[in-house]
């Protein structure tokens, strides 16, 4: 690995975990768009930031599209604000239209401008080592690599100052409010960060994958997780990891870093969509499956409980009356054998006691309809699951 | 370049013709279905549909090695229907809420788009030139080719459109009363979605991926501002799509530099401002100035009562007060008495003041009947 190598995936990596801090509460607060939309507008700013200091690493650029991100969430909250058009519609219209501003501005001046919009959203960070910070003539590394690195202080030092003001604010708005610190000043804070580190990154690896850097490792964590600090480190763990596979990804296939960094991502959320242990589609399909055949067993039990006459309660009826399909109802029937719920004496199907007690109760369930008593009930109950 | 001289320049010279309507099909279709994008609460998806769209290009271009352009918009088709129901999948098993995967699947199918782009770019022999042109979209590049296929792609939506109004319309007030009517809600579901992918795909080479959700949406929010009716809205909806189309095109062909999508979306913008302004039943002028007239209302009503209460405590009503208790009393202004007198609920004397039996009478029954029929 040559060092500009290492500096790639050095920079790639403060870049992810800068991204996933701010990234994991716009997740939870159900604002992960506004991201996107920040990304977007934060265009014109940037252009008149480098008409001003013609350099898209100097502090002053970044605060001017900082600014600009802060300027598109007041927007998109006061067009909600005034009711004609609901919040998406609202971030919708803002960010198209501050980006084309910057788009034009940088069509109109091409000539004396060297920047490039396909630079700003899609970032090159192979040639991030290339332009190096000089400070009184000694090297002391890539530019980006130190603004990202600041913007990461930044951001890890206001975490851990206002994390349990984060947190409250972030999962009970009305607490947060009551308990003194205002909400809305944490907002905005969370917006500022989040602008200044889109903007800080955006050189590196593109407005675009700003977003997927954001949203993907905190949403992946979020699968994983209920803990906020728990999501907050896998969300890191997995920027980091994309990060660096990505970038031997792209290594492999010459093509674009943060390109490969974002498919990287994509792979990783898709996997853990598909197999997370609770919440993953997989474990979500099979307990919906279980939860179908309990469904009917408790429908069985009922419909015994209730019929007495043994013309009711003959196994070759049962299909027949409720009405299921053979495969269905014999699992059904082996799941409440398996149980101890029923007895079959002469393909005459009864109640057990343990049955009829259960079914008593799911009566009681039904009637009082609530919903966290039925998993209880199950956990006495079942010795073996649907 | 004077206005008639470019009009008579859009019918005699073919590429600006074909612009011009390629972009005023493209407003059109895509205000039309925006229309139901935005009353779903889908505003967005538009926006991630356009990016979720890219590596289909990649993909269909890797295929088939060509770049035609119908063969890329059915990779785009494909890969942006993928991406739309992936969207939906997240949103109906994990717990992860609509922004959030919208997000992710914009960003994450945009970056693999990227890495194909890019991958594409450095094999060797491939024609790839002019692929990253839906990235920002290139009106230019149109063909009288690609106008036929908007436009036949404008004439099925309505078709079906018109065919399924009123399941369109039903599904998206009430859709628990369309299933219990016994509708497939699930088809006319995937119906209306399909469409509004297909008109994003068509958009992209005009306008680009980044710009595409802006098209849907904002000649949609500004029709929205006129009309509480959907037909109406739709209507409207395909018209300000259309003439931002037109009048973009016309913008970007008068100057030198300006690339034909952004300046269309910002002439959509300026209809969104201008509806939200001067929209007469919804629009921020006109809510701020019935606010101004309803306060004006309270404050004569304020003046009026407080003059009863003054007139109360003598026995005859009519007799007359100095103006000058009336001044240290927050609703009375000079306006107001002279309002009341045109009502006749006053009468003026010099510096006196004196109620009327009408007004005395309209006085006593403000409160207890509230009548606000009085302008």
């Amino acid at each position: 690995m040559s060092s500009a190598q290492i500096e790639i995936q050095l920079i790639a990596s403060i870049v992810a975990v800068a991204c996933a801090i701010p990234g994991t509460f716009l997740v939870l607060r159900k604002m992960a768009m506004i991201s996107d939309a920040i990304s977007h507008s934060i265009l014109p700013g940037i252009v008149i930031g480098f008409f001003i200091t013609q350099d898209l690493n100097s502090p002053l650029l970044i605060l001017l599209a900082a600014l600009t991100g802060i300027i598109t969430v007041v927007l998109v909250e006061y067009i909600q604000k005034t009711g004609l058009v609901k919040e998406d519609t609202a971030i919708g219209l803002v960010f198209p239209a501050l980006f084309s501003i910057g788009v034009i501005m940088i069509a109109k001046n091409a000539n004396d401008v060297h920047l490039d919009v396909d630079a700003v959203l899609l970032g090159e960070l192979a040639f991030a080592p290339f332009d190096r910070l000089l400070i009184a003539g000694t090297d002391v590394g890539p530019k980006s690599l130190w603004v990202v690195g600041v913007i990461l202080l930044i951001t890890i030092t206001l975490l851990i100052l206002f994390f349990k003001e984060l947190k409250v604010s972030t999962f009970d708005k009305g607490l947060a409010a009551s308990l003194g610190f205002s909400p809305a000043i944490i907002h905005y804070g969370l917006m500022s960060v989040s602008s200044v580190t889109t903007v800080g990154a955006f050189d590196a690896v593109g407005a675009i994958l700003v977003v997927a850097l954001m949203i993907a490792p905190a949403a992946t964590a979020y699968l994983l997780t209920t803990d906020l600090k728990k999501m907050l480190a896998l969300a890191i763990c997995f920027g980091i990891f994309s990060a660096i596979f990505g970038y031997w990804v792209a290594h492999w296939l010459d093509a674009s870093i943060a390109g490969s960094i974002t498919t990287v991502l994509g792979l990783v959320f898709l996997l853990v969509y598909l197999f997370a242990p609770s919440k993953g589609i997989i474990a979500v399909m099979y307990r919906e499956k279980q939860q179908q055949t309990e469904v009917s067993l408790l429908t069985f039990l009922l419909h015994l409980k209730n019929h007495d006459e043994l013309e009711e309660r003959h196994v070759n009826h049962l299909n027949e009356h409720i009405n299921w399909q053979k495969v269905r109802a014999k699992t059904v029937l082996d799941l409440a054998q398996k149980n101890n719920m029923i007895h079959i004496e002469k393909n005459i199907v009864s109640l057990t006691k343990k049955g009829d007690e259960f079914t008593s109760k799911a009566i009681d369930y039904i009637i009082t309809n609530e919903d966290a008593q039925i998993e209880d009930m199950k956990d006495d109950f079942f010795l073996f699951r649907g | 370049m004077d206005i008639t001289e470019y009009i008579e320049l859009v019918f005699t010279d073919y590429t600006l013709r074909t612009i011009t309507l390629g972009t005023a099909i493209l407003g059109a279709v895509t205000g039309m279905l925006g229309s139901f994008a935005v009353l779903r609460k889908q505003s967005l998806l538009g926006d991630a549909i356009s990016h979720a769209a890219l590596p289909g290009i990649a993909i269909a271009f890797l295929i088939t090695g060509a770049k035609d352009s119908n063969t890329l918009l059915l990779g785009a088709l494909v890969s942006g229907l993928v991406g739309t129901f992936w969207i939906r999948g997240i949103i109906t098993k994990t717990h992860l809420k609509s922004d959030t995967a919208l997000g992710l699947i914009l960003s994450l199918f945009f970056g693999f788009g990227m890495l194909l782009l890019t991958f594409i770019q450095k094999q060797p022999n491939a024609n790839q030139a002019g692929l990253d042109k839906y990235l920002f979209g290139q009106a230019a590049t149109l063909v009288e080719s690609d106008v036929w296929m908007m436009a036949i792609v404008t004439g099925l939506c309505l078709i079906v459109m018109l065919t399924f109004w009123k399941e369109f319309k039903i599904l998206l007030f009430d859709a628990d009363y369309t299933k219990t009517l016994g509708f497939n809600t699930k088809i006319i579901d995937i119906l209306i979605t399909t469409f509004i992918v297909l008109a994003i795909v068509l958009g992209l080479q005009t306008v680009g991926v980044v710009l595409m959700s802006a098209m849907l949406l904002a000649p949609a929010a500004a029709a929205r501002q006129w009309t509480n009716s959907l037909s109406v809205m739709v209507f409207l909806a395909a018209i300000f799509g259309a003439f931002s189309g037109v009048f973009g095109t016309a913008i970007s062909a008068s100057q030198n530099n300006l690339s034909t999508g952004p300046v269309i979306v910002l002439v959509a913008a300026v209809f969104v401002v201008f509806s939200f302004i001067f929209s007469p039943s919804r629009g921020l002028l006109f809510k701020q100035i019935r606010f101004i007239k309803n306060r004006r209302d309270l404050e004569l009503h304020k003046t009026l009562a407080f003059m009863h209460h003054i007139a109360e405590t003598h026995e005859d009503i009519s007799h007359p007060h100095a103006i000058k208790l009336l001044n240290n009393f927050q609703g009375y202004t000079k306006n107001t008495l002279r309002k009341l007198v045109e009502k006749d609920y006053v009468q003026l004397q010099g510096n006196m003041w004196s109620l009327t039996k009408v007004g005395f009478e309209t006085a006593a029954n403000l409160y207890t009947k509230q009548i606000t029929e009085d302008e």
